[in-house]
């Protein structure tokens, strides 16, 4: 290496590339963690249940969500965004999901929560076929890394169902 | 430097950031930390660069002996003749 400047320069791209495969091993390090989460959702109080003058019905729920996400957090985890979906067939739809809430968790300390809450965003239905109907509430989360992959993953809680009639 | 100089500084640096590597990832994993792991890595970085970059005295101790002047003047340079190739038959 013959002069300063070659050297110099032969320093900083061998430590960057040594930087990004150790950035690449980070992530895959990640693979190594076994998670076990849990949470439950119950939902409190079903506020009002309307159909709105566009003929689309809409709900407004009061729930109290707990969960204990901390096993999902490793060193090259930045944070965590989670959010509730509901989930339900209907005759146009096989699937429909509504997000009903949504948060970032940036520390392993946050990640054991309990929220009581009415949903943040407004759950409407194409249609009106939510008198009577089943769904489910789906905990979804994104593990997003420092560096490397992102992982993804959810819980399903069935059971749940609207009133019969509007209110 | 010199070329012994030039060889050891190469070496020096390859081994000590591939090492360092090792130890500030290793360092990072178990105390959970990435920032950690970075921190020692770009502390390495810079003592790396300071060890081998500069033409310290160690990297010359194998020195070219280069022609003293007075010697040179000596000894004057063969003077070149052109040979012009005909491109004739011989006879």
């Amino acid at each position: 290496m013959h002069s300063f400047g070659h050297r110099l320069n032969g320093l900083l791209t061998f430590s960057v590339t040594i930087l990004a495969i150790m950035c690449a091993i980070a992530s895959l390090s990640d693979n190594l963690n076994t998670p076990s989460p849990t949470a439950e959702i119950k939902i409190m109080n079903i506020n009002w249940f309307q159909k709105q003058p566009q003929g689309n019905d809409e709900v407004s729920l009061t729930m109290n969500i707990s969960a204990d996400l901390q096993s999902l957090f490793t060193w090259n985890t930045k944070q965590l965004f989670i959010f509730v979906a509901a989930e339900y067939e209907t005759p146009k739809n096989s699937l429909n999901q509504v997000s009903l809430w949504d948060a970032i968790i940036p520390a392993k300390e946050h990640a054991k929560f309990w929220i009581h809450t009415s949903n943040k965003y407004r759950f409407v239905d194409q249609g009106n076929n939510l008198r009577g109907k089943k769904f489910n509430l789906t905990l979804h989360w994104h593990v997003m890394p420092k560096t490397g992959k992102m992982f993804a993953d959810k819980i399903v809680m069935a059971g749940y169902s609207f009133p019969e009639e509007y209110r | 430097m010199d070329w012994q100089g030039q060889k050891l500084a190469e070496q020096i640096m390859q081994i000590m950031l591939l090492v360092f590597a090792v130890t500030a990832f290793v360092a990072g994993y178990v105390l959970g930390s990435f920032q950690m792991m970075v921190l020692v890595y770009a502390g390495s970085v810079t003592l790396t660069g300071l060890i081998t970059i500069p033409n310290w005295p160690f990297f010359n101790r194998h020195p070219l002996n280069w022609l003293d002047p007075s010697e040179a003047e000596k000894h004057p340079k063969p003077q070149v003749t052109v040979i012009s190739k005909k491109k004739g038959s011989k006879k």
